[in-house]
């Protein structure tokens, strides 16, 4: 059996995707795990599942390291799929460290080779891919979020099984909520991204980028500079290793140097475009099309082409 | 009084990492080694901690004496050094053997190291040792026996709090890391510093390979605006 959990449902439909097809190469089922009544249990089993395990409970992270936990030990699964959330990057070790196995997390791909999973995950600040596979079951992933596109088949049917587990009371004791202000960028999903970096001289430059990712109908990005050290820019838009990763149809990536970190975030972009004073910064070598010059002179007169 | 430690892994300057041009793999011979970044704001912080409440600062660390001698001079009390060849699973399991035997309240971790990214190692750790683990901290404080932080989650930052012992990883807008300075660099030499050699423990995963992701970009050079503004409008559709 092949277990699949995510908190966050958009996760676990795409985790269901990939499940199914490691379920179906190893002739296997598949099962959703769903910690939370959230009333979309049926939706899994549309868009992958065998079976889904629904308990009544909360995700927090002491709770649903106990109840995949117990859930493992009952049904045996070779391998736990969880969604690379921060949740799940936080629980899959803990369950991991439990049974005594390894866990490899943020997986970009996953294969079946003789049986074996194997897996294949940035290493070495981006620029290195490693496979790696394990030694011993079950075998735990992470998989980030919108890493694979999530399959809906209205003629699939499974079953439902209420679990009532015992689990421990949590030791993390959750005292306020504030909630990020804005949150609606989801510069995933974005066809077109301009992104800034420590080009920009002053905060109050931002909107002579801005009004290029208007004139394209495109989202706003930024280097970790921008978004971390500077904060001119929330979380939201910070692009790379550690920020979002993208895959628009075109990134135009304006001062920004073009670290293997930054690099990391956009590999699955289609075309690349660097806007840098430096001929000597990497991002040159990372793009499809680069010019070099004074971004202050270049963005605005760009923008008045595109107008005309 | 709060007894902390703080665990430190070594890591390679990655910038310096070359790659073979046959092989693809990475050649690290020669390349300088550092403190990976993120365990430089949980060392920071610890050393806050120490200054607000006393107690001591032991850096337990995965690496050379040069990583003990910067923690050293950074303000660590006591450094213990070692090294393993292994994955997580493996360091979880020799960082919870070295930790048992020592008396603490708090335990602090870099979030994710610079060169795994795999953010296991302070859950696991956590999960070994039986003791609760507050991730992704961007803020702390110590009071009344509980560690209070602010997490920063994807949509929203959690306050929350868990008695002592526990673990804390952090992130680095926690705190800017000091830089030490020459007497505190020559300072260091009189701390103490062991160093150990914990026997090979299992480990969870094996590496079958480790290769460069190949670039394959156009790396097309524009002459002017007018050219790049062609390229925009032919790209963007
Ligand atoms: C563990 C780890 C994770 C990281 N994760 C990320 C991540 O997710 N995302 C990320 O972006 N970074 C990340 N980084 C940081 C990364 O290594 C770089 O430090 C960062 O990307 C640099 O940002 P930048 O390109 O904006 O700034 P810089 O490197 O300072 O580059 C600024 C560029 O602007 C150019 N410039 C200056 N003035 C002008 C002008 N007038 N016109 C045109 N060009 C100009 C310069 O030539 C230079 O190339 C990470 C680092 C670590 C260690
Ligand atoms: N070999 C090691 N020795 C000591 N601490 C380590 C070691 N590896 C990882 N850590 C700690 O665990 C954190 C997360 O590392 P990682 O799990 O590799 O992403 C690091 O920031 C360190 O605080």
């Amino acid at each position: 059996m092949i277990f699949a959990f995510s908190e966050n449902i958009e996760t676990a439909l795409e985790l269901l995707a990939k499940g199914r097809e490691i379920a179906d190469s190893l002739k296997s089922e598949l099962a959703a795990i769903s910690i939370e009544r959230h009333g979309k249990e049926e939706s899994y089993i549309a868009y992958g599942a065998d079976t889904v395990y629904s308990i009544d409970s909360e995700p927090q992270a002491d709770l649903v390291v106990d109840c995949i936990f117990s859930l493992t030990n009952q049904n045996k699964p070779e391998i736990l799929l969880i969604g690379g959330t921060k949740l799940g990057r936080e629980v899959a070790p803990r369950i991991a460290q439990r049974f005594g196995v390894g866990c490899a997390t943020d997986c970009i791909d996953l294969s079946i080779e003789q049986e074996q999973l194997i897996v294949k995950r940035f290493v070495l600040g981006g620029r290195f891919i490693a496979t790696q596979r394990f030694l011993h079951k079950p075998r735990i992933v992470t998989i980030p979020p919108r890493r694979f596109e999530k399959k809906l088949d209205t003629n699939r049917n499974g079953e439902i099984i209420e679990n009532t587990l015992k689990v421990a009371k949590s030791r993390v004791l959750v005292l306020e909520i504030k909630d990020k202000t804005s949150q609606a960028l989801k510069i995933e999903e974005a066809d077109i991204i301009v992104s800034v970096g420590r080009g920009l001289k002053k905060k109050e430059d931002l909107n002579l980028v801005e009004s290029l990712a208007k004139i394209l109908g495109g989202a706003l990005g930024c280097s970790r500079s921008v978004a971390a050290d500077l904060k001119w820019l929330p979380e939201e838009h910070w692009v790379g290793l550690s920020g979002h990763k993208v895959k628009p149809k075109l990134y135009i990536a304006v001062g920004i140097s073009g670290q293997a970190q930054h690099i990391a975030g956009i590999r699955d972009a289609k075309t690349i475009i660097a806007i840098n004073n430096d001929p000597n910064a990497p991002i040159f070598k990372a793009c499809d099309y680069g010019i070099v010059g004074d971004l202050y002179e270049i963005v605005p007169e760009l923008v008045a082409t595109l107008k005309a | 009084m709060v007894d902390i430690i703080v665990c430190i892994k070594q890591i390679f300057d990655l910038g310096q990492i070359k790659v073979d041009a046959t092989s693809k793999r990475p050649i690290t011979e020669g390349v300088a080694r550092k403190i990976s970044d993120f365990d430089k704001n949980a060392l920071e912080e610890t050393l806050r901690i120490k200054e607000k409440h006393g107690g001591t600062v032991l850096a337990l660390i995965g690496g050379t004496k040069e990583a003990a001698k910067e923690a050293l001079a950074m303000g660590a009390d006591e450094a213990v050094i070692y090294s393993a060849d292994t994955d997580s699973l493996g360091t979880a399991t020799i960082l919870a053997e070295i930790i048992q035997k020592m008396k603490y309240d708090l335990i602090l971790c870099g979030e994710a190291s610079v060169d795994e990214f795999s953010f296991q190692t302070g859950p696991r750790l956590a999960q070994a040792l039986g003791i609760p683990v507050l991730t992704y901290a961007r803020k702390m404080e110590i009071k009344d026996n509980e560690v209070i932080v602010e997490r920063n989650l994807e949509t929203r930052y959690e306050v929350a709090k868990a008695r002592l012992p526990a673990l804390v990883t952090v992130t680095k807008e926690i705190n800017e890391p000091r830089i030490p300075t020459l007497l505190q660099i020559l300072g260091a030499s009189k701390k103490k510093l062991t160093e150990i050699s914990p026997a090979k423990p299992e480990s969870g995963v094996e590496t079958l390979s480790i290769t460069a992701i190949e670039m394959k970009r156009k790396e097309v050079i524009l002459k002017d605006i007018k050219e790049l503004a062609r390229v925009v409008i032919s790209e963007k559709s």
